[in-house]
């Protein structure tokens, strides 16, 4: 019996989802809502487990434990022909035998659908692709076939549309044309997108929301501005960019700020930004929101004082400084070549200071190397 | 005098090197000739023979005709052990084939208990000696009381059979990538319309190659055949039986002859394949 595509659009809702292999839980306890229309990234290192959530959503794995709905139709064990969910593989499974005509329209064909032509043809316009329709898949290009792919997908309108790593095979300019493209074509047909992937850039570049996970658990799920600005975790602040992150202490409150002890020197950040539990925190600030000022300079907002320049490199847009702290800890700040030549050099004593607003507060029992070890290049399985 | 020296040792010291650079270059070539003279040889004489005005031995050229081609089944039971080669052939082939797909894609596709085993002895027809497996093979059927014959030669070619039909669509099976099954079922195609158009079309090269395999093997089979076919003749029963008095020339015909259509059925292949290349 297959699902009526029309009653089963709507949000897709998975609960308290876990996928055991063994002892090991490749998703553990996962509950998440994918608003209908949206474009939803599962962010993760290689082994998080995103792709195991992809693949139990389109039916090729059964979670061990709880329910997936789409809309108001349970689809939790259904089998994969039967939903009206389609997938753009990783390295694009096309098949060899087939045209790419034929490759599009398996799916129309298999569905009973009547003007099989008209709808590939249609498609095929839209990836720019018309020429190609009687060619192997085995004489494209990978850009091509990663089109091929999700032509073949897109076409049948599926109420939600799983890309699975889908620019890990093509070269980096390529792949930022097609990430433009994808969310261009998302908007133009105005799918439900679930995007897995391992690339932070990627993600934040096409997805509206994304869901960052590590170890079978999404550790935080937002907007990318709201993930890169007010991380929630060590994981998610290492993950997405970079982040200095300084052990501090709560030492009070000032209205709706709270004052933060780092090191004996005194800063504050709003309170709705703090994630600690306790009194002991990170105080987190991403690189560029440091400004960098000679030793004696008058300079506003928060300050740390007793900083000496450790490195300087030029790299063009901006300079990325590491400053050594009193306390032992290196800082990365980046600058803006806005006024010309770096102007500090190695060696040089210096403050840093920067907007209490763009502090953030992480708890105190963290690991703040959490999510720093992951090579973002890295393709996962 | 040292003119004459120089005239003379010049040339001697670059005609070595450029022999042995002539032998670097040119050694794959000469090897490749020998190679191929050691594999055709036998067939290019076997060709010439069937072309030989031999009368009753065909040991000895006496001179040119084509009578032989122009009568094939000339020799007395020729057509006939052929017809039968071919039917048993075909028989084989057929169940072979099917039998051995099946079993491949059960041990490449599904985990059950005594998998690894069965995977082991699936060799073990391959491996055992054909005079043990024949000489088996007839006691076997003698228990069971059945007379030697067509049918008895057809099962024990099927047992044989079956093996390299195994090994040679399990190979094919393992390099299909699983991700394309995948794909077809999520493009709404059920588990049958998966099989029938990914999975098998996919496969099916290597499903030709096995039937082919299991063919060449069973026509020219001699030893299993000779214990098991009773009174009945085969193609390679009667060349080793008239080997004694002397085999016909219609024999070298029909030896060409399936060495030529295998031949051509290679050369066709090739050229589907590059076709489809293309």
């Amino acid at each position: 019996m297959a699902i009526d595509p029309i009653a089963a659009r709507g949000d897709l809702r998975l609960t308290r989802i876990t996928k055991s292999y063994g002892d090991f839980k490749a998703v553990d306890d996962l509950t998440l809502t994918i608003p209908k229309g949206s474009f939803f990234a599962l962010l993760g290192p290689s082994g998080c487990g995103k792709t195991t959530t992809l693949r139990m959503v389109a039916g090729l794995e059964e979670p061990t434990v709880g329910s997936i709905h789409l809309g108001d139709t349970d689809i939790t064990t259904t089998r994969p022909y039967q939903r009206p969910i389609n997938t753009v593989f990783q390295n694009y499974a096309l098949f060899p035998h087939l045209t790419i005509f034929e490759n599009i329209a398996f799916g129309l064909r298999r569905r009973g659908v009547k003007d099989v032509k008209e709808q590939v043809d249609k498609v095929l316009n839209l990836i720019e692709l018309p020429h190609l329709a009687e060619r192997k898949p085995t004489q494209l290009s990978g850009g091509q076939q990663q089109r091929i792919a999700l032509a073949r997908a897109i076409v049948n309108r599926p109420a939600l549309l799983l890309l699975d790593e889908p620019l890990g095979a093509l070269d980096l300019k390529l792949r930022r044309q097609m990430q433009i493209e994808l969310k261009w074509i998302q908007r133009e047909v105005g799918l439900t997108f679930v995007h897995v992937t391992h690339d932070q850039e990627e993600a934040m570049t096409m997805a509206d929301t994304i869901a960052v996970m590590n170890e079978g658990k999404i550790e935080q799920m937002g907007s990318p501005a709201d993930l890169y600005d007010d991380p929630e975790t060590a994981f998610v602040a290492n993950f997405l960019g970079q982040s200095n992150l300084i052990k501090g202490k709560i030492d009070g409150n000032d209205g709706d700020n709270l004052v933060i002890d780092l090191f004996g020197q005194k800063i504050s950040m709003p309170k709705s930004r703090s994630h600690a539990i306790d009194s002991s925190l990170y105080a987190g600030i991403r690189p560029e929101k440091f400004r960098i000022s000679r030793t004696g300079s008058a300079v506003r907002g928060n300050i740390l004082t007793g900083g000496r320049i450790e490195d300087v490199s030029y790299i063009g847009v901006s300079t990325q400084y590491v400053v050594a702290m009193p306390w032992g800890q290196e800082l990365m700040v980046f600058e803006q070549n806005d006024d010309g030549v770096p102007p500090f050099n190695k060696g040089e004593e210096v403050i840093i200071s920067w907007e209490p607003n763009f502090t953030f507060g992480l708890r105190g029992d963290e690991d703040i190397e959490a999510g720093t070890e992951v090579n973002p290049d890295e393709i996962s399985e | 005098m040292s003119t004459k020296t120089v005239a003379a040792t010049i040339p001697t010291i670059p005609l070595n090197a450029r022999l042995s650079r002539w032998f670097g270059r040119n050694l794959l070539r000469i090897y490749m000739f020998f190679g191929f003279s050691y594999l055709f040889i036998p067939v290019a004489y076997t060709f010439a023979f069937s072309f030989n005005d031999s009368g009753k031995s065909n040991l000895i050229w006496k001179g040119f005709t084509f009578d032989n081609w122009q009568n094939p089944c000339g020799a007395p039971q020729i057509c006939e052990a052929l017809g039968n080669s071919i039917k048993i052939g075909f028989l084989a082939t057929v169940f072979s084939t099917i039998l051995g797909t099946m079993i491949a894609f059960a041990i490449a596709r599904y985990k059950f208990a005594g998998r690894s085993s069965s995977n082991l002895l699936i060799f073990l027809p391959m491996a055992t000696p054909e005079i043990v497996l024949g000489a088996s093979l007839l006691s076997l059927f003698l228990v069971f009381k059945v007379n030697p014959g067509f049918w008895p030669t057809v099962i024990a070619h099927v047992v044989f059979c079956i093996s390299f039909v195994v090994v040679t669509v399990k190979a094919r099976i393992a390099s299909l990538d699983p991700r394309l099954e995948q794909a077809a079922m999520d493009l709404y195609a059920n588990e049958v319309e998966t099989f029938r158009r990914v999975t098998l079309p996919l496969v099916a090269p290597g499903i030709a190659a096995a039937a082919l395999l299991a063919f060449s093997l069973s026509f020219d089979d001699f030893i299993i055949t000779n214990f098991n076919s009773g009174t009945m003749t085969t193609f390679p029963k009667f060349v080793y039986v008239s080997a004694a008095r002397g085999i016909p020339a219609q024999a070298n015909v029909i030896g060409s002859a399936m060495f030529f259509l295998a031949l051509a059925i290679v050369i066709a292949g090739q050229l589907v394949s590059r076709k489809k290349a293309r």
